[in-house]
């Protein structure tokens, strides 16, 4: 099921609009970057596809099982363990699972983002990169198709955000879900989507959009040239704001 | 699953070898490679564990500084600045204790007022809790309540003896009443101080994660407002032993067993000043144990396991 955002709307009091008249669909199974400047709303739209947050116009149309969320900061809980993180998605999920099967399901899940040793660390004890993983690992417990992530890596460093920029891609092609990823950086938005949507700021709204092709992922050259026009208009719509 | 033949453009994903490639320009490899990848980089950035032995700073310091007031006391008193039975020495008072002992006084006190400070105590607990989470998270009733409770703590306990006599008599009702009163807003106010001290975020979390609003209730905010809470039930605990002592000093006699204020009552209508010392040192022995083997032990734990002791001076 695909998603559908039309006409958009989203304002807070009687303060301009967040975002005004935002237009996408987003194909199932499809990775979809938003890419913008600070300020875009490009939170507030990834939490109205959430659904903690309504819309004050237009219509969305979501999976009706909702959508799994991976916010900037790992946000696991401190008391439990990186498996205890997992097995409470798990459970508030699907209420009727046994403990032994999420226990299994939470093991597979550890596996899935090489996390197999470090179930029975608290967060504390993870490092940047690793909580990430859980937080990741932790989405999708909530197996839904529709995964939403609010720029998971821009607080890790660049080496680690490299390497999980290659796992989530294969966890990508592994598990087959629509991801919707958020980021203010062009080249993670260019490396990981196969669509790339520029949002505007004040008000936010779709304003260019890229296709990825496999020839960008695998030419280094065609990949920077891409990246190179993404950011020329990002720029431009950045100095529109300058008066 | 569809999305393995989703097509977009002139993109196509592979349906045969999904996962041993990454199309990394930078970096390609398979996953073999990945996962040595990551495990160098976790190994690199967590930290090796530290090592826990006998911390003996912890003993010493504390018997140190113990002996070291003693020793104040008995100079003080060895000056013959005030009359041996206004000021009793150290010496003076343990032997009062020995006899007290002796006369199975000590074990009576202590275990009366032990037990009722403990019970008390619990129902304070099961009472409070529910209370306090339903005041955190229903915003109407903590409008409502929320100022009342807090004038509550603030009013001594003491205040309620005289109308716990009139209405319960000289009985143990009495007693448990005061504590209570003591105990309960104490305990709530310590509870919803820690559910406002979580971080917003674990309620998103909670939310997107499908929680309903007793699953957020019990399942996150209480062990996110633990911290809190347990600082609350200190207090209600503290809150508890003062308020018996003050009735046990007030109402004495009647069906209300022998406590350890009843002690420092009867030695201060006997002008026995060896006998008040003793009481009030028993006093303040149980409230050191049992923050020692109670609760110092529970709130270290606690944020040891969320991290929270690096730096600080536990």
């Amino acid at each position: 099921m695909p998603v559908v955002l039309e006409n958009l709307g989203k304002r807070f009091g009687d303060g301009a609009p967040v975002l005004d008249d935002v237009n996408a669909t987003i194909e199932q199974g499809e990775f979809v970057a938003l890419l913008g400047a600070s300020g875009c709303g490009k939170s507030t739209l990834l939490n109205i596809m959430a659904g903690l947050e309504r819309p004050t116009s237009g219509a969305l149309e979501v999976p009706s099982d909702g959508a799994a969320f991976m916010f900037q900061d790992a946000s696991l809980f401190p008391w439990l363990t990186a498996r205890g993180n997992i097995e409470l998605a798990l459970q508030l999920a699907d209420k009727s699972s046994t403990k032994a099967s999420r226990r299994l399901r939470a093991t597979e899940l550890l596996e899935l983002v090489h996390l197999g040793g470090a179930g029975e660390k608290r967060p504390h004890e993870l490092s940047g990169g690793m909580r990430q993983r859980v937080a990741l690992a932790r989405s999708l417990a909530q197996d839904r198709q529709l995964l939403l992530m609010d720029e998971p890596f821009a607080a890790l460093d660049a080496i680690t955000r490299d390497l999980l920029h290659d796992e989530l891609e294969r966890i990508w092609k592994e598990t087959g879900r629509t991801i919707v990823f958020v980021t203010h950086n062009v080249r993670e938005a260019v490396r990981l989507g196969q669509r790339v949507l520029l949002l505007s700021s004040r008000p936010g709204r779709v304003v260019a959009e890229w296709n990825v092709t496999e020839e960008h992922r695998t030419d280094a050259g065609r990949a920077g040239e891409l990246t190179g026009t993404i950011t020329r208009r990002l720029r431009e719509e950045i100095r529109r704001h300058a008066k | 699953m569809p999305s393995k033949t989703t097509t977009t453009d002139e993109r196509t994903v592979p349906v045969t070898e999904p996962t041993e490639r990454i199309t990394s320009p930078s970096l390609k490899g398979n996953t073999s490679e990945l996962r040595d990848l990551e495990a160098g980089l976790d190994n690199l950035q967590s930290d090796a564990g530290r090592k826990h032995g006998i911390e003996w700073k912890r003993i010493l310091l504390p018997v140190a500084a113990l002996v070291v007031l003693i020793l104040v006391w008995q100079f003080y008193v060895s000056l013959g600045l005030k009359r041996r039975d206004q000021v009793p020495g150290p010496l003076d008072v343990l032997s009062q204790l020995s006899a007290l002992w002796g006369e199975g006084k000590v074990q009576e006190t202590v275990w009366t007022s032990l037990q009722r400070g403990l019970i008390g105590f619990l129902i304070s607990v099961v009472v409070a809790t529910p209370v306090g989470l339903l005041l955190a998270q229903v915003a109407p009733l903590r409008r409502a309540f929320g100022p009342l409770i807090s004038g509550l703590q603030v009013l001594p306990s003491v205040a309620w003896v005289p109308a716990a006599i009139i209405w319960f008599g000289l009985t143990d009702a009495t007693v448990y009443f005061v504590v209570l009163m003591g105990a309960i807003p104490s305990i709530i106010n310590g509870l919803i101080s820690g559910v406002d001290q979580i971080p917003p975020q674990y309620r998103s979390v909670g939310k997107v994660l499908g929680a309903n609003r007793f699953q957020m209730a019990l399942q996150i905010v209480l062990p996110a407002a633990l911290p809190g809470y347990i600082g609350g039930l200190k207090q209600g605990w503290a809150f508890s032993w003062r308020s018996l002592m003050a009735a046990e000093i007030i109402a004495v006699g009647g069906t209300i067993g022998f406590g350890l204020g009843s002690l420092l009552d009867q030695g201060r209508s006997l002008s026995d000043m060896g006998v008040v010392m003793a009481a009030i040192l028993l006093i303040l022995a149980v409230g050191i144990l049992i923050e020692l083997i109670v609760f110092g032990p529970i709130e270290k734990r606690l944020l040891q396991r969320r991290g929270l002791l690096a730096g600080s001076s536990r």
